[in-house]
């Protein structure tokens, strides 16, 4: 308990000095960051050595390295290309070539557990498909999922190409909110979206809403884009929208949940993919405008450049250590 | 309001990071305000975009949908589990549950997780799309369209365990496996990538939003 | 009737559900409509019932001063205040600026964004201690791994150029098939085998055969 307050205590006095002391912002010349960079590497050939000898580091001495692999970079100015993959490249093209005024269901099924990974993404896609003046319908199968929305619609509009267009919600975009049932609701909407939505979270009703109007159901959309975190997610819109009533789908995924979905992708069931954090920078780069992914992608090589140093020195110790076992059982 | 609110955010950050160090009571207190604001946050909500919106509405509408009655007295005996003597009706809501989603998986799995699936693996070897001319195909197509149809096949082999894999059924078991381990080894780098994302999002919120360090 | 009534209504509910996939018109369309709303309110009801027990079980635990009560009386009070400003803010509870909106904001959003974000540092842990190429299998996994990590961040492209790796080579495009065809092929694999667990398990509790969920007595 003593040593529990004594670092606390010692947290705050870190605080108050980065409050007081340290100039804001920081940022690193690209000098200091590749010196920076090498000092990270001769601690980790330091710690080789220690394990190829039988040392292993503590797990607390692994979680400051990700902790200084995911900090760090965010202070240095390393350029780095993106490169856009094909299934980045389909989400792109299926929504940048629709006719402006075609109507787009965009479905928000995460949480904020989930927001780094898929708020970028929202963001980009809402500035894409503003930009094109296409219509945009919200809904969540998720209770957070039309929170998050308004969160990433609020950054979309204020951007100033989108700012003079003067959108109005209800004519250009609408939220539906959240509705519980997981799949059932998506198979109700393929029948009629009022009888889910009756209200948006306005609480305007189905029938007075103009950018509904012509709206029924998934045959009066022109593209649909899922942004998923599990269940209910892109698999139950597969499974009954793709499958059932033939809604065109694109969808944004966790990096855990991705890779389940390149069968999907393959069979043509779903069109585009956004895998983890890497997709959503990709977009960005399609949509030519840098955001949030783009600047987390430094961070993110950080932290996977050190995730494999540590199986590599893992690894290097395992083999070493057999090598050295095998040798004193033949003496 | 928004100076508090970052301030309280960091708080709950460093008190859930504060758990790497050790468990500790500045973790347990954010744990325990975290499930008492995300039990109630659920509740709430359910309240008003299903009990009010859907139920209530539904059935006070003008044109009125009385059927959503028979949901309501369903939820209701739900809720009767909280009553241990009479406990066992919440059965019939559950059973109800359980019979939707068996007769929905039915359909919606074979469909799209194996009838389509099956189709889409058997895709001809030299074009990745039918009517394309054949001398469009690249090598890379043709092989690739070879490797998913063989990973598929073999990996399905090796999840059949009526049959002892040896020779011939043993080898294509064994291709099955590789082409499985090089699917998790795809999913745990993803997963990596993944929880890293997570938790670049909160070191921005705690070095930019709240100690103002990054630009 | 405390069994054979739940059999009946899986049966019915199940067999209609397959029906009117096939027969997506009267009466089948409109007890699709029907069944669907019910679930809807079933499940927010099942939630409900969720959050309700972890109160009981929060004060009973309280009452009985249970070690730890103290963090029991945290998730109530939490669960109090949203649920007071929640229900106070009527059907615009969740709008910019409210407490509700406050509270997902500040407290909500990040305590569930760092619960999460905390896997990172245990991965990358694990990988140091227990990620081994035993074998070819393992030695397999690692190297998809490898490509993947490397391949899907600009930092492996990066290193390519630098030691003049060909295009063909460079870790985005070998990524891009391994997920592309390796991946697909894997997973379609796990997805066919997995649905048809799904399909088998469901006959059984349509016909009656798998009663587990019942539970006992």
């Amino acid at each position: 308990m003593k040593q529990d307050l004594l670092l606390f205590g010692a947290l705050i006095v870190i605080v108050a000095m980065i409050f007081l002391l340290v100039p804001k912002p920081i940022v690193f010349s690209t000098t200091v960051s590749y010196l920076i960079i090498g000092l990270i590497l001769l601690a980790l050939i330091f710690i080789f050595i220690r394990t190829i000898n039988g040392h292993f580091v503590g797990r607390r001495i692994v979680f400051l390295f990700v902790g200084i692999a995911v900090v760090l970079p965010f202070f240095m100015k390393i350029h780095q290309p993106i490169r856009v993959s094909p299934e980045v490249q389909t989400v792109y093209d299926s929504t940048a070539q629709l006719k402006p005024g075609s109507k787009v269901l965009v479905s928000f099924d995460y949480d904020p557990a989930s927001a780094p990974e898929l708020q970028p993404m929202a963001e980009s896609y809402f500035r894409l498909c503003l930009e094109h003046d296409l219509k945009i319908i919200i809904m969540g199968l998720w209770p957070q999922g039309p929170q998050q929305a308004e969160l990433a619609l609020q950054i979309a509009l204020a951007d100033s190409s989108i700012v003079k267009k003067k959108l109005e919600r209800g004519i250009d975009y609408v939220d539906l909110g959240f509705q519980t049932g997981n799949e059932f609701v998506i198979q109700r909407m393929g029948t009629d979206f009022r009888t889910m939505f009756p209200r948006d979270t306005r609480g305007i009703p189905y029938d007075s809403i103009p950018l509904l109007r012509d709206v029924r159901n998934f045959s009066n959309i022109d593209y649909s884009f899922n942004l998923s975190a599990g269940y209910p997610g892109t698999v139950e819109w597969i499974q009954v929208a793709v499958d059932r009533y033939g809604l065109k789908l694109g969808a944004g995924n966790t990096g855990v949940q991705a890779t389940g979905m390149y069968p999907y992708l393959r069979a043509g069931q779903l069109k585009g993919l956004l895998g983890g954090l890497s997709g959503a920078a990709e977009f960005e780069r399609a949509t030519g405008k840098e955001g949030t992914a783009t600047f987390y992608m430094l961070p993110q090589s950080f932290s996977h450049v050190i995730v494999i140093a540590f199986i590599l020195i893992g690894n290097a110790a395992f083999f070493l250590g057999e090598k050295n076992k095998a040798r004193k059982e033949q003496k | 309001m928004d100076t508090f609110g970052i301030w309280v955010a960091a708080f709950l950050t460093l008190g859930i990071i504060s758990f790497l160090y050790r468990d500790n009571p500045w973790y347990k207190v954010c744990e325990s305000i975290f499930v008492g604001i995300s039990a109630g946050y659920w509740f709430v909500t359910l309240f008003y975009d299903n009990i009010l919106g859907l139920f209530w509405r539904g059935v006070t509408s003008p044109d009125p949908h009385y059927m959503l009655l028979v949901g309501a007295v369903l939820g209701f005996m739900m809720l009767l589990r909280l009553v241990p003597p009479i406990g066992w009706i919440s059965r019939w809501p559950l059973a109800f549950v359980v019979g939707a989603t068996a007769g929905l998986y039915i359909i919606n799995y074979f469909s799209s997780n194996v009838m389509l699936q099956v189709q889409s693996t058997l895709a001809p070897l030299f074009s990745t799309k039918f009517g394309q001319p054949i001398f469009e195909a690249s090598l890379y197509d043709t092989i690739g369209n070879l490797v998913i149809a063989g990973g598929t096949f073999t990996g399905l082999v090796y999840f059949f365990f009526s049959k002892e894999h040896k020779g011939v059924f043993g080898g294509a078991a064994r291709i099955g496996i590789w082409t499985i381990m090089i699917t998790f080894g795809a999913s745990f780098g993803y997963t990596v990538m993944s929880r890293m994302s997570l938790l670049i999002g909160r070191m921005e919120f705690i070095f930019g939003d709240w100690l103002r360090l990054i630009r | 009737m405390r069994r054979e009534v739940p059999l009946i209504i899986t049966a019915v509910v199940g067999v209609i559900f397959v029906i009117q996939y096939f027969i997506p018109h009267a009466p089948f369309n409109q007890f699709n409509s029907w069944f669907s709303d019910w679930f809807a309110i079933i499940g927010a009801c099942a939630i409900w019932l969720g959050a309700l027990n972890l109160m009981r079980i929060s004060a009973d635990k309280i009452y009985r001063r249970r070690s730890g009560w103290g963090y029991a009386a945290i998730i109530i009070a939490s669960f109090l205040l949203i649920a007071t400003i929640g229900f106070a803010g009527g059907s615009q509870f969740r709008d910019p600026g409210t407490g509700f909106d406050w509270l997902y904001t500040w407290v909500y959003s990040p305590l569930s964004a760092t619960m999460f974000a905390l896997l990172a540092f245990f991965v990358a842990s694990a990988s140091y201690r227990a990620f081994r190429a035993r074998n070819l299998e393992a030695t397999l996994l690692l190297l998809a791994a490898f490509f993947v990590m490397i391949g899907r961040v600009p930092v492996g492209d990066a290193i390519g150029s630098f030691i003049h790796l060909p295009e063909s080579l460079m870790p985005s495009k070998i990524t891009i098939w391994i997920m592309g065809f390796i991946n697909s092929a894997g997973q379609r694999a796990i997805m066919i085998g997995i649905a048809l667990g799904i399909v088998s398990t469901s006959l059984r509790i349509i016909l009656g055969i798998e009663r587990s969920y019942l539970g006992g007595d």
